[in-house]
């Protein structure tokens, strides 16, 4: 690799006095203290979250309020920090979700360990998972943080979903019993 | 069909190009995975017979051109044998390589072959994945990932099949997940003898079911699941518990019987999920019982031990420790080992026995009918390790008499037992109450009830050793999860005890330091450490207890010495 | 003297500090201010004071100004707790928060801030007017670096004892250039004949048609750089650069302690302003007007009044510079002190001289 020495430009006697650049800086400060300030004032003005903002993870039912969450463990597993837990459970048979056979029993996000990257979102098969606009959590101790599924999923609401996979699959298992 | 053919004389193949010197009549998916290299198949499986349906390992294949009148290879221009290809791909689990063979497992062609299958395999396949217990170690979801398109081109309606058939007492079925590829058909007809399952219907409706009125329960069902390459074949006691790539496998030896079945034991930060087989084709192949995989629960046992006691009242472990020294001290002391032992506690027990000038030593028989294929006859699994440490020179006794007799006469005054329930073994809680015990080990029993000082120990799962198996052959198991906070493991507790009375041996806490030793003071031990054992054990010479007439009848690469199963009888 | 004359003078010196001090608190509010809004920041807006901060419109307005924060500030560092090493040197680092405050307020005695015309004759509104007014400032403001060097040294930690050792070493190297900055001035102030000496109010009496300012350019700007320096001021902060030392020489300190620091520094500040606005700018005097403060006590007022103006304007260029220059590194601040500041302020009294020789010529 060739090396490039670059010659720095010797400074000018005015330069080297560095006056005239101190009054650059003092006319930059002094246009700046004439401008409107950006600061929000927090709690009485909020901020405007945008499409796509990675807040807290929530766990959300779809339309027909089924949870979405088939506990397949994929976030847990993504997680950098490891702040998810999920233990999961069998669906009995003859529920009104028994197709999907399983679900999460218990589904724990410590949130002080959570890092909003939203792997977790990413990775989620079942798009159950997601990141909304909740960004301001508090708690008095660290097992507050700890966010159980009913925590979550009260986060979290109802997402539009557009595959209903499993209920098509429903739909097509009753179509074959039917013959 | 191969063993018969393999000969001295090798032949030369060549697999992309690269020439592999192998015996003739080598199978070409052995060759290959042999090679660090993989050909993709579902229905072959090294331990079954060929049934080549899945077709997910085609190949291109060529012989070299033979002249019909000769008999002479033709050769092209350069002198070159001429290599003459099938016109269509052949599917490598049935190829048996002959001598000049070239085969193409990367060409264009063979991707193609592999794509297509693989397309018609994941038609009807459901969308399972997220739930499906087979994820993350699924050949499909493997294969998938390599020669899939992503996305279905099938518009049609999925055939609808059973989920959550129960086949068993232990194995549940998922017919839409299944390929077809009767693996379990072949295993179930060919290594159990319990032909139960099959294919009904035809075409896409082709289905897996049992024979009407009968259950997939013989004792190696689980195997199925196993060698299942989809998760159409679950384990019911391994069901939607834990999901597979957060396990962490450990290599480790079942205790179930002395044949020492190869285990992989599955865990997750300190608890045990699942024990599954590890392939050792001098032991159990790639099989293990269904009775065997249920043994982590005893980590969990209601009456495990995690207390030190000294009479029932819990104290400090070093008080507990110079209470059992206060007790070894006398010079009427008995020890009682253990067939479960590792072969580093037979040794210090030994040490610590000769150390307290023990009266007698003696170890609890464990004899049951055996299966004659991976379950023997007997159910300690080493045995032959407290044999040849010198620990016993007989074989164990079901009823320890002479120790009985010598309470009886008070030549004894204090037995120390490892593991072992004196009150199944003749000796009576009326008898015991006359001497103090020392137990030490990880589960409660009559002995530990009447033990003065009880140390508790750890079970196979938490801790490293070596075991000896019918065959003399010594395999090591590693330590999958910690033990009950504050429980010592068992060679630190007995390294402990010898320190206390003065030996140098309370030093070796640890199996590799034990076979330090253990390689240099025993002639059948030397050379091998515990760190370089192989993981498929290593042969010893047993023929120093040739004369004595073990139990355990023939089983799978297993026959007894001649004259012991006579003696036996 | 009779009693009251005393009293009178102890009352009047107390109104002059407590004003002096409460000019130190609104530059500590202002500097928050100024600083947050070179930034685009909003600075101090929320604390209130529950009845003034409740009327309409003026509670709301001073609530934003932040004009209540310097209560609260005040407050705090009063009540809180107040930590005191173990590993420190007790006696010298509890003198050390009074020596550097002292001599901060000490300076103002001699300031004149404003005139009075009494009979015909205009008079300084001072508390001690004194012939040798400004040496009297030098040699007291130049005591306040002991606060800082104690504070440094009684600390018995690493941090603060750098701080200390730069601290006297910056005052070391620019007092002189400080000193010799302003001889033009009085050289210019006693013309053949004067009776000026090195008072004050003589010197802004001579600046009666036009700013000393104007006249000697470079010896203010020279005066300005060293007064930077003197009081610790960013670019010259070394005693505090709290980038590399922590906090400088004040790491140890806490509470009350600390705010007398806090208070001793802006103080400085505001007297520094004052001397400048005296020597170079014409104290209260506005330009090509002769003598307008005639009017008895409205003059006086009046006369203050310009004299803070210009002050706190002077006050509000130590911010503007310290939000607008990054720290000097210590080894360019001996650099331009000895090299630069002290050849220059030689150079410029010759230069001076040269040119009164030659004005008194014409
Ligand atoms: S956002 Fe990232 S850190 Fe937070 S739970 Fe999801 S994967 Fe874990
Ligand atoms: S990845 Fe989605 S479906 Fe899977 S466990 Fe997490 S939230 Fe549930
Ligand atoms: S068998 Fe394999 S591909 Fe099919 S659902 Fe299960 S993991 Fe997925
Ligand atoms: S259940 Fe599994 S092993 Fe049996 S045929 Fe189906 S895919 Fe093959
Ligand atoms: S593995 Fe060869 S056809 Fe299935």
């Amino acid at each position: 690799m060739a090396v490039k020495i670059l010659k720095r430009r010797p400074l000018s006697l005015l330069e080297k006095t560095y006056l005239p650049q101190i009054l650059i800086g003092l006319k930059i400060t002094l246009r700046n203290l004439f401008r409107p300030s950006v600061t929000l004032q927090y709690p009485e003005e909020r901020p405007d979250i945008p499409e796509g903002y990675r807040g807290v993870p929530t766990l959300v039912k779809d339309a027909n309020g089924r949870e979405k969450c088939v506990a397949c463990q994929l976030c847990e597993f993504v997680c950098p920090p490891r702040a998810i837990r999920i233990t999961s459970r069998e669906l009995e048979t003859g529920g009104e979700d028994a197709h999907i056979e399983k679900a999460p029993d218990e589904f724990e996000i410590d949130m002080l360990r959570c890092i909003y990257c939203g792997y977790c979102q990413e990775v989620c098969p079942e798009e159950a998972i997601w990141l909304q606009d909740v960004f301001s959590i508090s708690g008095y101790s660290r097992e507050a943080m700890v966010f159980d599924k009913e925590k979550l999923y009260q986060l979290g609401g109802t997402l539009p979903d557009n595959h209903f996979k499993w209920d098509r699959k429903k739909a097509e298992e009753e179509a074959a019993k039917r013959h | 069909m191969s063993a018969g053919k393999v000969t001295d004389g090798r032949i030369d193949v060549f697999i992309d190009g690269e020439k592999v010197r192998c015996p003739p009549g080598t199978n070409l998916i052995d060759l290959v995975e042999g090679m660090g290299k993989e050909i993709p198949h579902y229905c072959y499986h090294p331990k079954l017979s060929v049934s080549g349906n899945c077709r997910m390992c085609l190949v291109e294949l060529g012989t070299p051109a033979m002249d019909r009148e000769t008999g002479k290879p033709v050769l092209d221009e350069d002198g070159a044998p001429k290599i003459m290809y099938f016109p269509n791909p052949v599917i490598a689990c049935a190829t048996r390589l002959t001598s000049g063979m070239r085969v193409r497992t990367q060409s264009a062609k063979v991707r193609e072959c592999r794509e297509a299958v693989l397309e018609f395999l994941l038609i009807n396949h459901p969308l399972d994945c997220p739930i499906c217990d087979q994820a993350g170690e699924c050949l499909l979801q493997e294969f998938a990932t390599d020669y899939g398109r992503g996305y279905s081109r099938f518009i049609e309606k999925k055939v609808v099949k059973p989920k959550r058939t129960v086949l068993g007492p232990r194995v549940m079925l998922d017919d839409e997940r299944c390929i077809l590829c009767s693996r379990c058909v072949r295993f179930c007809q060919e290594v159990v003898e319990d032909d139960v399952l099959g294919f009904v219907d035809r075409g896409t409706y082709t289905t897996l079911t049992c024979y009407p009125g009968k259950q997939l329960e013989n004792n190696y069902s689980l195997n199925t699941v196993d060698i299942c390459p989809v998760g159409a074949l679950t384990s019911r006691d391994f069901r939607f518990r834990m999901r597979v790539w957060f396990l962490k496998e450990t290599p480790s030896i079942c205790t179930e019987s002395s044949v020492g079945v190869n285990t992989l034991v599955g865990s997750r930060e300190g608890k045990v999920y699942r024990i599954t087989p590890r392939r050792n084709d001098g032991v159990n192949d790639t099989w293990m019982s269904d009775s065997g995989r249920a043994l982590y629960k005893r980590i969990e046992d209601e009456n495990r031990l995690i207390d030190f006691r000294v009479n029932r009242l819990p104290v400090r472990p070093e008080d507990a420790l110079s209470e059992a020294l206060r007790r070894l001290q006398g010079d009427k002391v008995a020890f009682v080992g253990s067939g479960q032992s590792s072969v580093e506690e037979h040794f210090l027990f030994n040490c610590l026995s000769r150390a307290a000038g023990s009266v007698l030593n003696c170890l609890v028989s464990r004899t049951r009918e055996g299966d004659g294929f991976l379950i023997s006859n007997d159910a300690n699994p080493n045995v032959r390790g407290a044999l040849c440490l010198g620990f016993i020179d007989t074989l164990p006794e079901a009823n320890l008499t002479g120790l009985a007799e010598k309470i009886n006469r008070g030549e004894v005054d204090a037995v120390v037992v490892h593991n072992e329930d004196l009150t199944t073994a003749g000796i009576g809680r009326s008898l015991l109450e006359k001497v103090e015990v020392i137990y030490l080990g990880s589960h409660g029993n009559g002995a530990s009830e009447t033990a003065s000082v009880v140390i508790p120990g750890l079970t196979v799962f938490e801790k490293s050793g070596t075991f000896i198996n019918q065959q003399f052959r010594l395999q090591k198991f590693l330590q999958a999860v910690p033990g009950p906070p504050g429980v010592l493991d068992d060679l630190v507790t007995i390294s402990r005890l010898l320190n206390l009375l003065g030996k140098d041996e309370g030093r070796l806490a640890t199996p590799a330091a034990v076979w330090a030793v253990l390689s240099r003071r025993l002639k059948c031990f030397e050379g091998i450490s515990f760190d370089t054992l192989p993981e498929t054990g290593a042969l010893l010479d047993g023929s120093a207890f040739r004369s004595l007439p073990f139990c355990e009848g023939p089983s799978l690469h297993f026959e007894p010495e001649t004259g012991t199963v006579e003696a036996r009888a | 003297m009779d009693v009251f004359k005393i009293l009178g003078i102890t009352a009047k010196a107390l109104v002059v500090v407590l004003v002096l001090l409460s000019l130190s608190n609104l530059a500590i509010l202002a500097e928050r201010k100024v600083s947050s809004w070179i930034q685009g920041r909003v600075g101090p807006n929320r604390t209130a004071l529950p009845i003034i901060g409740a009327i309409p419109f003026l509670g709301a307005g001073l609530t934003r100004l932040g004009l209540f924060q310097p209560l609260a500030d005040g407050l705090k560092l009063l009540l809180k707790e107040d930590p005191v090493p173990d590993h420190v040197n007790k006696f010298y680092y509890f003198l050390a928060p009074v020596a550097a405050f002292i001599p901060a307020v000490t300076a103002i005695t001699v300031l004149p801030f404003g005139e009075i015309v009494r009979n015909g004759t205009p008079r300084p509104i001072v508390l001690a007017d004194l012939d040798i007014g400004i040496l009297f400032i030098f040699a007291v403001a130049s005591l306040g670096v002991y606060g800082v060097i104690l504070a440094g040294w009684a600390s018995n930690s690493k941090y603060p004892f750098l701080g200390g050792i730069r601290a006297s070493a910056q005052m070391i190297s620019y007092e002189l250039a400080l000193g010799l900055s302003i001889l033009p001035v009085f050289m210019w102030t006693n013309a053949p004949g004067s009776q000026a000496g090195l008072n004050l109010f003589a010197v802004v009496q001579g600046q009666e048609h036009f700013w000393n300012v104007f006249w000697m350019p470079v010896s203010a700007l020279l005066f300005l750089v060293a007064i930077f320096a003197e009081t610790n001021r960013l670019p010259f902060d070394m005693a505090e650069s709290e980038s590399e030392l922590v906090s400088g020489f004040s790491t140890e300190y806490g509470s009350f302690k600390f705010g007398l620091f806090f208070l001793a520094e802006y103080a400085h500040i505001v007297v520094g302003s004052g001397v400048f606005t005296v020597l170079f700018l014409g104290g209260w005097r506005l330009p090509f007007i002769a003598s307008y403060y005639s009017g008895g006590m409205t003059g006086a007022v009046l006369s203050v009044l310009v004299f803070c103006a210009k002050t706190f304007l002077v006050v509000f260029l130590f911010m503007w510079v310290r939000w607008t220059l990054p720290r000097f590194r210590y080894d360019q601040i001996m650099k331009l002190g000895w090299t630069v500041m002290l050849p220059l302020s030689l150079l410029n009294i010759i230069g001076y001289a040269l040119f009164l020789a030659v004005w008194d010529g014409i």
